[in-house]
């Protein structure tokens, strides 16, 4: 048993009605009780769906546990069918239902439905919902493509005229972060380098479509968390490439170009990026107060990675910690983390991820919507950058992630928390002006909107060092978003030293010691 | 007086036949009770033994309501526990602990079980009775069933009453004491104690209270008047430790405010007099609130899908006071005992419904095209986006509805999707 307040992830088969929903012609026949309907919100809520997932659930109750909740899935999958004739179904069990033993994919079997029917194993006690997301996807494209081999010799030589190379995108899908935008961004950027995106699945894609997706030279795993699985298979039974590199920022984008070119052999020149506003935004003048600033990152991988990337190196940002709560991709968060000089966290414990924020003291905190809790309360600034996300991230608006426009995106996205560059300076000089001041959010929020207020009040100094009156007043002229580095330094340095109180000399000695 | 009771119910359910109907049902689970429960009763934790989807259920329904840290939490099963390599047992009272080492002021921890838990008997009243002796009485430990096998919705809160039921003290009083059973919103329950206490109904205690170790005391002289209409468990609970039920409407709406404060009145002879000058401020007040959104909604037609067990209340008031049209109303279940004295109150020609079964139910709402469908929020959305306007039915739960002054609030929740219609000049609706 696993204490959980919040919770990153749900359950498996939710990452099954995310594959199901994103897709048409398709639905999800899921053997569970009542209640386990909730998820349909997550759509019609959350991402403001206009129509129900295409799933329907068995609801079974107490008074059909035993022999007749097998049965009830089987009358379920019928009417399912009649009501929605979609082109195919998928089945699965929720976590209850998993304990019931009732099998509904071989129950699907004997039920001779005209479409093909793929049963899941949703493991809904050890996984969680992203990787029930790549399951279903994996088995789905797996289920279609069955007894299809295409060689790469079946696709027909490109002469550049008749033929453009073209690539498929893959991992998109209902309830991710920004999918829908992204896709729009990525597709305009690859036809203006002269490729076609040949098919873009599970979001959008019909049965009909997964049937295509052989005939493109390779596949964009555009989400990894939710198509690797699948781009590795297609690459094994159709010797399609994965194009591996997530274009999220400037850096990632060109590289993503670079791959492309060098998979496709195909030249593709440095203009296509070059309308991109961020490299400029961010060497202009105005910008050089981002430098440094002390930015938490936390989020699935794939965005993690990505960000924590844009944060240090297009934005001038200092990463001070990079999480994820993708156990999956644990590997290249702590190779990331490795890179950048911090400790990697991979947890799925919200609380953990409170801790890491309050001890680290960022000024920025890029994450999900559970870090823009945890920001809120120690009263920072907050970006979001990935899922789990609320209505409010999923915006109107265009707003990619990804690609060219995606990282001006960014730039103004994670600038927008932070105070701007001559306000810093003025809060510094007049912090006893009565209304601008440690207490006073930045002029361009609202109230209570990333103020910064408590982070001073959370400090945890050592008890056993005594801080005197001269150096403690001396503590309060520096500003208060790097207050507490410099009590904590300070400390640190005393420390070290075996000294029991802190002078004035102490404090700036420390300074001069911390900033050699 | 038992007779009598008897002889009402089978009259109300010879009148009142729903339509039974099985299939998929759309409804949250009894764990879903827990996101008002736990803001009610300030000193509990309510802990789920349950799976992640236990988990996301409660922090998706809650939806933007993350608090600083959550009163309520979930023992996530893993495989270790489902293949008996780890002992449930021992397991709980290591996450028992560690609630506690956090919040070392909780006075009270509720097991909560649910379909995973129940699907595999673990025994939630025994661990809720080793964990009492082992904490030795400084934390109160009880367990009930939040399930989706077992409840719907509001039947979590039942459940959690009614085991809660079974401990409280046994009164002694010679004098009756009036006890109202139900989560209401603070404010409500600040004005209902003002008009009892006009009333000259000074013996009031409310079921459950802000504090877990606040109990009422329950015996022979204790007068039960629901204030929510889902707690049938609870009653029969109270009923058995003695507690006699003033049978009522429930107070929604200015009339059904006042017959349920009138039988209370009645049960403890206060004169008609004193009613009548107590009473009556109120009502005016509460018909004054309504009469502005009677105009908007009289005639307008409507369609209540199944969920929280309001369905009932509800339709008499938007009939009775509002001047609406129920075409069909559902509800997850009847119970005649809690309802008798609602349906000798309820409109004719109206298809009611136990039970459900979704897309039947949707292609009727297609078919009748109400002018407003209460429904749950996994609903509502794509009803809109065929053209048909919504009430989301769990902000019925969330927002102070009771009693005379909130009657006007009541009207508004329905008539704001309509005034929403007349005001938007984008898309469409029609």
């Amino acid at each position: 048993m696993e204490l959980t307040l919040w919770t990153y992830e749900g359950p498996p088969h939710v990452g099954a009605i995310r594959i199901a929903a994103s897709m048409r012609d398709v639905h999800l026949v899921l053997h569970a009780p009542q209640g386990d309907t909730y998820a349909d919100l997550l759509f019609t809520m959350i991402e403001r769906d206009g129509k129900r997932p295409p799933v329907t659930y068995t609801t079974f109750q107490a008074r059909d546990l035993g022999a007749s909740t097998a049965e009830k899935f089987l009358s379920t999958l019928q009417s399912a069918y009649e009501h929605h004739k979609p082109s195919l179904i998928l089945v699965a069990d929720s976590c209850t239902a998993e304990l019931l033993q009732d099998q509904p994919g071989t129950l699907a079997e004997t039920a001779g439905l005209p479409i093909p029917v793929v049963p899941l194993e949703m493991a809904a006690y050890s996984r969680k919902e992203n990787w029930g997301a790549s399951e279903t996807f994996f088995h789905l494209v797996r289920a279609v493509l069955a007894g299809q081999r295409s060689e790469v010799s079946d696709r027909p030589d490109r002469d550049g005229v008749t033929r453009r190379p073209s690539v498929n995108l893959l991992g998109p899908s209902k309830l991710g972060f920004r999918c829908r935008d992204d896709v729009l961004e990525i597709t305009r950027l690859l036809q203006s380098v002269g490729i076609d995106v040949n098919v873009v699945a599970p979001l959008d894609a019909g049965i009909a479509d997964i049937m295509r997706i052989p005939e493109a030279d390779a596949n964009v795993c555009l989400y990894p968390e939710v198509a690797l699985e699948t781009c590795a298979w297609l690459e094994r039974n159709f010797r399609q490439p994965t194009i591996r590199t997530v274009p999220l920022g400037f850096g990632a984008t060109q590289d993503f170009l670079a791959e492309l070119a060098g998979v496709l052999q195909i030249d593709i020149s440095a203009q296509a990026v070059a309308d991109c506003r961020l490299p400029w935004y961010s060497r202009s003048v105005d910008s050089t107060y981002l430098t440094g600033k002390r930015v938490f990152v936390f989020g699935d991988g794939t965005h993690a990675l990505a960000c924590a990337r844009v944060a240090q190196q297009e934005m001038g940002f200092e990463v001070v910690g990079l999480g994820t709560y993708s156990r999956e991709m644990a590997r290249d968060v702590r190779a990331a983390a490795k890179e950048l000089g911090v400790e990697p966290l991979i947890t799925d414990d919200h609380m953990a991820v409170e801790q890491a924020v309050s001890e680290l003291r960022p000024e920025l905190v890029l994450g999900t919507q559970m870090e823009r809790h945890i920001a809120k309360r120690l009263g920072v600034g907050c970006a979001v950058i990935s899922t789990p996300a609320h209505v409010q991230d999923y915006p109107a608006r265009f707003s990619p992630q990804m690609g060219v426009e995606g990282a001006n995106v960014l730039f103004d996205t994670w600038v927008h928390p932070l105070i701007m560059g001559l306000e810093e300076h003025l809060l510094h000089m007049f912090r006893d002006d009565f209304e601008f001041n440690d207490h006073a959010a930045p002029s361009h929020l609202g109230h209570g909107e990333g103020t910064l207020m408590a982070v001073e009040d959370n400090v945890v100094s050592m008890p056993r060092i005594r801080w005197e009156d001269g150096a403690e007043k001396e503590l309060k002229k520096i500003p208060f978003f790097v207050r507490g580095k410099a009590r904590r330094n300070t400390e640190r340095y005393a420390e070290e030293r075996g000294l029991t109180a802190i002078n004035i000399e102490t404090l700036y000695e420390a300074k001069a010691h911390y900033s050699r | 007086m038992t007779a009598e009771v008897i002889a009402v119910s089978e009259e109300a359910s010879e009148r009142f036949q729903p339509l039974q109907e099985r299939g998929q049902r759309a409804v949250f689970c009894g764990l879903t009770s827990i996101i008002w429960l736990h803001r009610k009763i300030q000193d509990a934790f309510f802990l789920v033994v349950g799976s992640r989807t236990c988990a996301h259920l409660i922090q998706s329904a809650a939806g933007v309501m993350i608090f600083a840290e959550p009163r309520f939490g979930t023992a996530v099963l893993g495989d270790r526990d489902l293949a008996g390599m780890a002992d449930c047992n021992e397991e709980l009272d290591r996450v028992v602990a560690q609630v506690l080492a956090r919040r070392p002021e909780l006075k009270s921890i509720f097991l909560v079980g649910s379909c995973p838990s129940e699907v595999i008997k673990l025994d939630l009243d025994n661990a809720a009775g080793r964990l009492s002796r082992a904490y030795d009485g400084q934390v109160r430990f009880v367990a009930y069933s939040g399930s989706g096998i077992e409840t719907t919705f509001t039947q979590g809160e039942d459940n959690c009453l009614a085991s809660l039921a079974a401990g409280l003290p046994i009164a002694t009083d010679t004098e009756e004491r009036l006890l109202v059973v139900g989560t209401v919103p603070d404010i409500v329950e600040d004005q209902f104690r003002r008009l009892f206490q006009q009333l000259g109904i000074d013996a009031v205690d409310f079921f459950p209270g802000s504090q877990s170790t606040d109990l009422p005391a329950v015996g022979p002289n204790t007068r039960l008047l629901l204030a929510q209409p889902f707690l049938g468990e609870t009653l029969r609970a109270l009923e058995s430790r003695g507690g006699r039920l003033i049978s009522a409407p429930f107070p929604l709406g200015a009339e059904g405010s006042e017959a349920w404060f009138r039988a209370a009145a009645d049960a403890f002879g206060v004169e008609p007099q004193t009613q009548d000058s107590v009473l009556s401020a109120p009502r005016q007040r509460a018909e004054a609130a309504l009469s502005t959104y009677r105009e908007e909604l009289a005639d307008k037609s409507f369609t209540m899908l199944p969920d929280s067990q309001l369905e009932i209340p509800l339709a008499r008031f938007l009939s009775r006071e509002c001047g609406m049209t129920p075409r069909e109303v559902g509800t997850p279940y009847f119970d005649a005992r809690v309802m008798e004295a609602e349906v000798p109150l309820l409109p004719e020609g109206v298809d009611w419904v136990e039970g459900q079964d979704l897309d039947p139910a949707l292609d009727r709402v297609r078919a009748v095209r109400p002018d407003l469908t209460v429904c749950g929020l996994g609903i509502a959305n794509p009803l809109e986006a065929e053209g048909l306007r919504t009430k989301w039915s769990i902000e019925l739960l969330f927002t102070p509805i009771q009693g005379f002054e909130q009657a006007g609030d009541l009207a508004e929740l329905f008539a704001r999707p309509l005034r929403r219609e007349q005001a938007l000049e984008v898309g469409s609706w029609s």
